[in-house]
């Protein structure tokens, strides 16, 4: 049998080869198939540079936040109450969304230098995107550098950005059934967020249900409660991030 | 969109890998369980991005990777039932996750 392309002929085969079809002709036009063993990471580029990114604020002394949630959990909210609790800190923070600036001017009415990405269709952000953003700061002088992810929670779950912590925020309005239904992204987190604590009571949102899940599918995650927009629940988290940033500039 | 993206990336390893190749005739991914990619969305996506290159008539094989887990109580790896990644033995959730985090390519068929 041809071991070409299969055809029944054997041996040296006699037609003329006029008449013959093919590969007596020219095996260049069934050159044989060869298996090429590649086992690399789709995103191993981006595990790369994310590595960097990691290395890089490091040496910078620069402890780095990458906050994940649905659009409108309150991300930037999040970050603007940070922004005025933890004012000992000098701070920095990197935005991602698909179109407009309006969180980074959100962010820097606090003072803070804020660098948004405009991702145009990406659903995430990238380690690359990041690093880019990263020149336009002056990391020798931050202590904290927030990225706040674009609203999303499926995509930026694959996408190591270089960050020291991984925090997904849920809000109260959401239900207490998202990690359930977004289980990959709450498995990658250190740290779960509950926002909103203040809107519980008006949308019936059983609490104890919602740490019940969020235990369950992500029990490496410490869970905090909060409400950006009161404050109420904020000190716990803050006093666990100003440990992790002073460990860092240690 | 996520796995539009995801496919370009790895169509760029396959077309890199391939040099000299003529032609891709398939390109074998491994996509965790947990990798937050849906399997049927990266083939609809890669019928588009191979167009116009080498993979253009190339078949697209997904390995599906389910999760395992291990539990240090029990020194055991067991597939999980459900999300909660119980161990069957001693019902304590595991977080470490040995595989099913992989979104990998395997390996191509040029000629």
């Amino acid at each position: 049998m041809c071991q070409t392309c299969g055809c029944a002929t054997v041996g040296e085969i006699a037609i003329d080869a006029d008449r013959h079809h093919h590969h007596h002709q020219s095996i260049a036009s069934h050159p044989p198939r060869q298996k090429i063993a590649i086992d690399r990471g789709i995103l191993s580029k981006n595990d790369r540079l994310a590595e960097q990114n990691r290395e890089y604020f490091k040496t910078k002394g620069v402890f780095v936040l990458n906050i994940l949630s649905s659009p409108g959990s309150g991300k930037t909210a999040l970050i603007e109450r940070m922004l005025q609790d933890c004012n000992e800190f000098c701070i920095g923070v990197i935005v991602g969304d698909l179109e407009t600036d309006n969180d980074a001017r959100r962010l820097r009415s606090h003072g803070a230098p804020a660098i948004q990405i405009t991702t145009g269709n990406a659903c995430h952000l990238e380690a690359g995107m990041v690093a880019r953003a990263a020149e336009q700061l002056d990391l020798d002088a931050l202590d904290l550098l927030i990225i706040e992810n674009v609203g999303n929670l499926v995509c930026p779950a694959a996408y190591d950005l270089g960050e020291d912590l991984r925090v997904v925020l849920l809000s109260v309005t959401e239900g207490e059934d998202k990690p359930l239904k977004y289980p990959t992204i709450f498995k990658t987190a250190e740290v779960a967020i509950v926002n909103k604590i203040d809107l519980a009571a008006a949308v019936e949102f059983d609490r104890s249900l919602s740490i019940a899940n969020i235990k369950q599918i992500a029990p490496q995650a410490t869970i905090f409660e909060v409400s950006a927009k009161t404050g109420r629940g904020m000190e716990d988290w803050e006093a666990y991030l100003r440990k992790n940033i002073l460990l860092t500039s240690c | 969109m996520h796995e539009v993206s995801i496919v370009q990336k790895a169509l760029e390893i396959a077309l890199e890998q391939a040099q000299g190749a003529t032609k891709i005739h398939a390109l074998k991914l491994r996509v965790g369980e947990l990798s937050g990619v849906v399997p049927e969305a990266l083939e609809f996506a890669f019928e588009v991005v191979v167009q116009g290159t080498i993979a253009s008539e190339a078949r697209l094989e997904i390995d599906r990777i389910p999760v395992v887990c291990h539990c240090s109580t029990c020194n055991l790896d067991f597939q999980p039932a459900n999300l909660f990644y119980e161990c069957p033995q001693c019902h304590q959730i595991s977080i470490d996750i040995v595989c099913g985090r992989e979104l990998e390519i395997a390996s191509l068929e040029v000629s």
